[in-house]
């Protein structure tokens, strides 16, 4: 068990600490090498501004999907599991943006062991561009 | 969302040929998952985690590159993309936000060969402010050699 979180009690309104990225090229081209996704909206910038109009190079939705998940992993330090995540990509967000990915406890199940999130990918602009909801199960000091 | 006056004024854009590809599955594809490309994954997408940069387990969503289409440069769209066999030509074409909905029963391995069966379970239409829209759900099942359900995961799509 980790100290640092050995019988930790969860309550509703609990924030995950959450954290602060941007992706740059390198990790994009990486990102979407792993996948072999060969969309140029990722990697060939002239395209994504002067065919698809975007404002810079758009991060892939699907690695903000996986912050979400890091986010949730990294709070719960091995106490527990994620058994079922829900997000969305509603808004792009492009190379060197500030990121800022959290989540809040929003109900805790003391006789399944569970607790539910919600969580978020926001800009420096405030807005949510990835919005979501996880299950997690709750285990060692972690405790509803 | 709409009035009713709306919803009578609309017609339909699913036709009933539209309609009956509602359960038409893909070929199950297997793959064999490796330290490396664990590796790879957790590097590219800033994982933190030991456990994962090493490959010993794969992080959540790994599926989505294992199982990430490998299609010759000819089936590519000239901005990159392929097109999605498994799908129907829809009447509305712009693609609007999706969302995922993803269950993790059974942790993943170096070593462990995969089968992932996607099935289109859903098609069906909303009338919003701007206009119809077309919604439409895809199911990917994996399971272990076993038989055993890993991770089901669903995707639901808006075209407009």
């Amino acid at each position: 068990m980790n100290t640092a979180t050995a019988n930790r009690q969860l309550k509703v309104g609990d924030a995950l600490p959450g954290f602060t990225r941007s992706c740059d090229e390198i990790q994009l081209f990486l990102y979407n090498a792993v996948l072999y996704n060969a969309h140029r909206i990722h990697f060939d910038y002239p395209y994504a501004r002067d065919v698809e109009g975007y404002p810079g190079l758009v991060v892939a939705g699907p690695l903000l999907g996986d912050w979400l998940h890091q986010c949730v992993e990294e709070w719960l330090d091995g106490e527990g599991e994620l058994a079922r995540i829900s997000y969305s990509n509603r808004g792009a967000a492009y190379v060197g943006d500030a990121l800022h990915v959290g989540g809040e406890v929003t109900a805790v199940n003391e006789d399944a062991g569970t607790a539910a999130l919600v969580l978020w990918v926001r800009n420096d602009d405030g807005a949510t561009l990835v919005p979501g909801e996880a299950t997690v199960q709750l285990g060692g000091g972690l405790r509803p | 969302m709409s009035s009713s006056t709306n919803m009578a004024a609309a017609e339909s854009l699913l036709t009933p040929e539209l309609l009956a590809n509602i359960g038409r599955q893909d070929t199950p594809r297997r793959e064999l998952v490796t330290r490396r490309d664990i590796r790879k994954y957790a590097v590219a997408t800033g994982n933190r985690q030991q456990r994962y940069l090493d490959g010993d387990v794969a992080p959540p969503m790994f599926h989505v590159p294992l199982f990430w289409d490998v299609v010759t440069m000819d089936e590519l769209s000239p901005d990159g993309v392929f097109i999605d066999k498994l799908l129907p030509k829809f009447p509305l074409e712009k693609a609007m936000a999706g969302g995922l909905d993803i269950e993790y029963l059974a942790p993943i391995h170096p070593g462990d060969w995969l089968t992932a069966t996607r099935t289109l379970t859903d098609i069906y239409e909303k009338h919003g402010r701007s206009g119809p829209l077309i919604f439409y759900e895809l199911v990917m099942e994996i399971r272990n050699d076993e038989g055993e359900l890993v991770i089901r995961e669903k995707t639901t799509r808006i075209l407009r």
